[in-house]
Parts: C-alpha cells; structure tokens; sequence
C-alpha cells in the first residue's frame, strides 16, 4: 500500500467502499476525515441496488426474446456472401429512373423539413413553460409534440397514403409531422434554455410576449435552431427513402421492386445512390453549420 | 440637484413609516411598506421611501440585503407580496398588463450585465428600446426599421459615443462599451425615469468610472429621476443626491449623499 493516508485494517464492500476498522476505533493520527480521501465509488442504495441487478435480468431475458443465435448468424455468412456476389458490379440499366427517384426523394426531404420547421417554430412557443400563455396550452402543446414523436414516421406515412393516397404527397405530410414532433422538441428546449436576463430587460422596457420572443429568444435559440434544423434535413432524408417502402413516393419503392424481382445488381446501384444522397446532404449540412453558426 | 426632499439624515436611522404618497406632488417614485418573501426567507421588510421628480437616489446595502428585489418590485419585474407602489402617478400593483407595459415603457432599467441580445448588432439592441411604443416589426432589427427610428437608435449610441460601431455584434462588445449601448437603450425608451441595477458592477474601476460619469451627466442633463443600486461607496456619495442604505430587507439610512462618508456607509455593512 502506498498511499500513507488511508488508514489501515480497511473492510473491502461491494461496488468499492472502503471503511476503516481503525477509524471507526478513532485510533491513529491517519484516520482523521479531513485526511482521507473520498472513497472511489459510492455504494448504490437498495433501491438503486435492485435497479441494476433488474436491468442486467431483463437484458438477458430481452437478448433471449430475440431469438438471437450465433449459429444461424454463421450460417446465414455464406447466404449473405452470395447476395453480395449478386449485386456486384452494380447495374447501370435504370440509371435515369433512379436519378429522377432520387430527385423525388431529396425534393419530399426538403419541402417537408421546411414546412415542418416553420410549423415548429410556433408550436415550441407555446410549449416552452415561460412563455407558453398558460399552462393548460402548455401541456396540451407538448402533448402533441410527444405524440408527434412517438409515432414513427412509416405509420404516419401509411395513415396519410391511405388519406391522401399513394405518392410523394403523404410522404411530405408524413416528414412535416414527423419534424413537428422533433424539432417542436428540441425548439422548445432551446427556447427554455435562453439567456433569460435580455428577456428581462425587454419585459422591463414594456414589450409585449410576442416581442420577447421575437427579439430576445429567438435570436438566443438561432444556432441550436439552425443546427436541429440541418440534422432534421440528414434525418429527413434517410426516412423519404424508406416511406418509398409503403407507397409514399421517393426512392423506396424503387428498392422495394428490385429487391422483389431479384435484381440484386440493380439494388445495389439504388443503395448506391441513396448513400451518394445522404452523404452530400450530411456534408453540405456540416458545411452550412460550420458557416451559420 | 436642489430640490432634495425630507430625509431622515443620520447613520443607523430606521425609516419606515408610511408616506402619505396621494398628496405628494412632484412625486416620480413613492413606496410604501412593501414586504416581499421568497420561501422562509423575507427580503423586503416593509420598505417605504419617496423619490421626487430630478433626484438621484443611491441604495446601498450588502448582498441580500434586498436592493435588486426593492427595484424589481417597482416595476413588478417581481410582485411584492404586500404594500403599494406609486410610479409616475399611477398605483403599479393595480395596472392591467397593457397599462404594466405602458408604465415601463417610461421607465428606462439599466442592468448589471447588461442583458443585451448577444447576437443582435448594438444598433438593434438600441432599437429595442422602442418596444413598449412601436410595433416589434419596427424595431425588431435595424433591417427592418423605418428611418426616423434608425436615426433616432443612432442619435442614441452617439450620445453614449458608439455610432461608429452600431453594426457590431453585442457580444463582441468590451465590458464598458456593452453598458453604454444598455444605457443608450434605455435612451431610446425616452424615459422619464432609470433604473439602475449595479450598473458598473461588472466592468473595472477604470471602465466603471467612465461610463458612470457619462451614465449621469447624460441624466442630469435631460433632468430624469434616477434610482440606482451600487456597491461602491464612493460612486453612491458622489453620484447621488441621496442616499438609502438597506439591511435585511428594511431601511437603515436614508440620508443627503453631501453629508455622507465612505467610512460611515462602510459601517452599516458591519
């Protein structure tokens, strides 16, 4: 033991505690408090005790419900070696369809992550606790962000197919709702986050709610706003394709269809291509921050 | 400032009594027995003082001592729990909110750290100023104001000695150089009273002297009532015309500036 200033006689506890049987004495120069270090971990209570070890259980119950298996893993290897064998080297026969496909899909992105943004702005207004004009729209707003949220985009996607019909139309509709849900979010929180003392200067200087929020928050809360709004461009972009899959217009159902009939080498030239798309959207969106903010 | 009105001169001299503040002519600021609590903890005891028209009022006090609360509660930034507050002739605890904006709209509230819009030019920040009497569309940025309040934002960061940086962002601004455009905002309330709360607390000796000097003579020279809290002895003796000192949330002094020593006030954070 090389630390001279922890007593010794020293009981080892679960989750590394350290109690000193010589303290606890109140023998030794060594063993005052102000001398010894804090201990290195602190020992969880009961409840947070109970906590992990429930955890770690439904892990493992959980991994069991996946029906997860090394074997059928290892033999399933040379099954996917021989898809990839198939897509390769990737067809150029559709390059046009594909091109107007994704064309569609970035234009579903784009159209739908503006509208959504703008409807957000508002939205986050009323959910943001101090500047919401009561508490009952308050928790009515941020209800509705939830809900937003929690529905995935695919079941917004079938539920305005089915309204609207197919097409590129109930894919916007679906990423507007879905970008209401994450940026209202996110908006709201930046909002609530924003220096308050300028907020407080134009209260006192006799502006109205709609004035603080326009001069003091909203140019407080830009640069998250702007950052949401990029990631929610890249987020955006990712879900069009797969609302391709139930109809919703954009690349997807392009995928879907060669990925039916077998196509594989033309599959491979649409995953191609959808990875060319977002990587230019994610990079154009770093460029744009790196400059915005 | 000649007109100076009844003190109760002297160290360690409570006032509380009530002031009859109805038939006060001359009156800007009358406040009477505003108690305010936060929790367990009172910081306001009762508090009652008057301010006329033109003077320049110094409250001292140590941290806690219930300074900032006490000017927050005039403009109910904060709402006092009880006692009355009159204001430019109007009982503030009674306004509507439309008739609360109304009345701080003449009140120019210069703050400790300034509290501008960090991302706003001092140009827009100054335009602000103009809230409480013209559409937020108007002076929400300087992009989008008409001219005459341009000019007018503009006539304002020359009198602190700023037009030539209008178009610089706030938060690019030195310590000093962002309270003057705070004090050229609370010009452009065209107020016929300021609040200042610490208003050189942050900046150094240096920087603060500088800006309290202009802070004042600015002040004087458009007759405007002023109400200021400081923790510098020295700036409350020679920049008032009177002096309040609180302690636990009441009033311990309340005495002419002229007749004041650094070392008496001192005292009275003891």
């Amino acid at each position: 033991m090389t630390d001279t200033n922890r007593p010794k006689g020293r009981l080892f506890r679960p989750f590394g505690r350290l109690v000193s049987r010589a303290g606890l004495a109140g023998g030794g120069a060594q063993s005052k408090e102000s001398t010894r270090p804090p201990t290195r971990f602190e020992q969880p209570g009961l409840f947070a005790f109970a906590a992990y070890v429930a955890v770690v259980a439904f892990f493992v119950v959980a991994l069991s419900g996946t029906q997860a298996s090394l074997g059928d893993l290892a033999s399933g290897l040379p099954q996917m070696a021989r898809l990839v064998g198939e897509m390769l080297p990737p067809s150029t026969a559709r390059l046009g369809p594909v091109a107007w496909a994704l064309l569609e899909t970035f234009q579903m992105a784009f159209v739908g992550t503006v509208i959504g943004v703008l409807l957000s702005v508002p939205l986050a207004v009323l959910a943001t606790p101090h500047l919401s004009p009561h508490p009952a729209i308050y928790h009515a707003s941020r209800t509705l962000i939830a809900f937003f949220r929690t529905v995935p985009d695919l079941v917004w996607a079938l539920l305005f197919v089915v309204s609207v019909g197919l097409g590129p139309f109930a894919g916007t509709l679906a990423l507007i709702v879905d970008k209401l849900g994450f940026c209202g979010r996110f908006f709201a929180e930046a909002m609530e986050e924003a220096e308050r003392g300028p907020q407080e200067a134009l209260a006192a200087i006799g502006a109205r709610r709609s004035a603080i929020v326009a001069c003091a928050v909203l140019p407080a809360a830009m640069p998250s706003f702007v950052a949401t709004s990029l990631f929610s461009l890249e987020k955006a972009t990712r879900s069009s394709v797969v609302l391709g899959l139930v109809g919703a217009g954009g690349i997807g159902i392009e995928l879907k269809v060669a990925m039916d009939l077998f196509s594989y080498d033309e599959a491979a030239t649409i995953i191609l291509a959808i990875f060319a798309l977002v990587l230019l959207v994610e990079r154009a969106s770093a460029w744009l921050r790196a400059r915005m903010l | 400032m000649d007109a100076r009105p009844a003190v109760t001169a002297g160290i360690n001299t409570a006032v509380t009594a009530g002031i009859d503040t109805a038939a006060t002519a001359g009156i800007d600021l009358s406040v009477g027995g505003v108690f305010k609590r936060f929790g367990t903890t009172q910081v306001l005891g009762g508090v009652s003082f008057a301010v006329p028209a033109g003077q320049a009022v110094a409250l001292i006090g140590a941290n806690g001592a219930g300074k900032s609360t006490l000017l927050r509660c005039c403009l109910r930034l904060i709402e006092p729990d009880s006692g009355t507050v009159q204001l430019l002739g109007r009982d503030v605890r009674a306004l509507d909110a439309a008739g609360l904006r109304g009345l701080r709209a003449e009140i120019g509230f210069v703050f400790q750290k300034h509290n501008l819009v960090g991302r706003l030019s001092a140009l827009s920040n100054v335009l602000h100023g103009a809230l409480g009497r013209a559409p937020f569309g108007r002076a929400w940025f300087q992009s989008l104001a008409p001219s005459g309040l341009r000019a007018e934002a503009m006539e304002c960061l020359a009198r602190v000695g700023l037009d030539a940086i209008a178009a610089r962002r706030a938060d690019r601004l030195s310590g000093g150089q962002s309270q003057r455009v705070a004090i050229a905002r609370a010009l452009m309330q065209r107020p016929r009273m300021i609040f200042a709360d610490e208003p050189v607390a942050s900046l150094d000796p240096a920087a603060g002297e500088e800006v309290m000097a202009l802070f004042l003579d600015l002040i004087r020279r458009q007759g405007l009532t002023l109400l200021f809290t400081s923790h510098d002895l020295a700036h409350a003796i020679a920049f008032a015309d009177r002096v309040i000192a609180l302690r636990g949330g009441a009033i311990v002094l309340d005495a002419p500036a002229a007749g004041l020593t650094v070392a008496e006030l001192r005292a009275l954070y003891d």
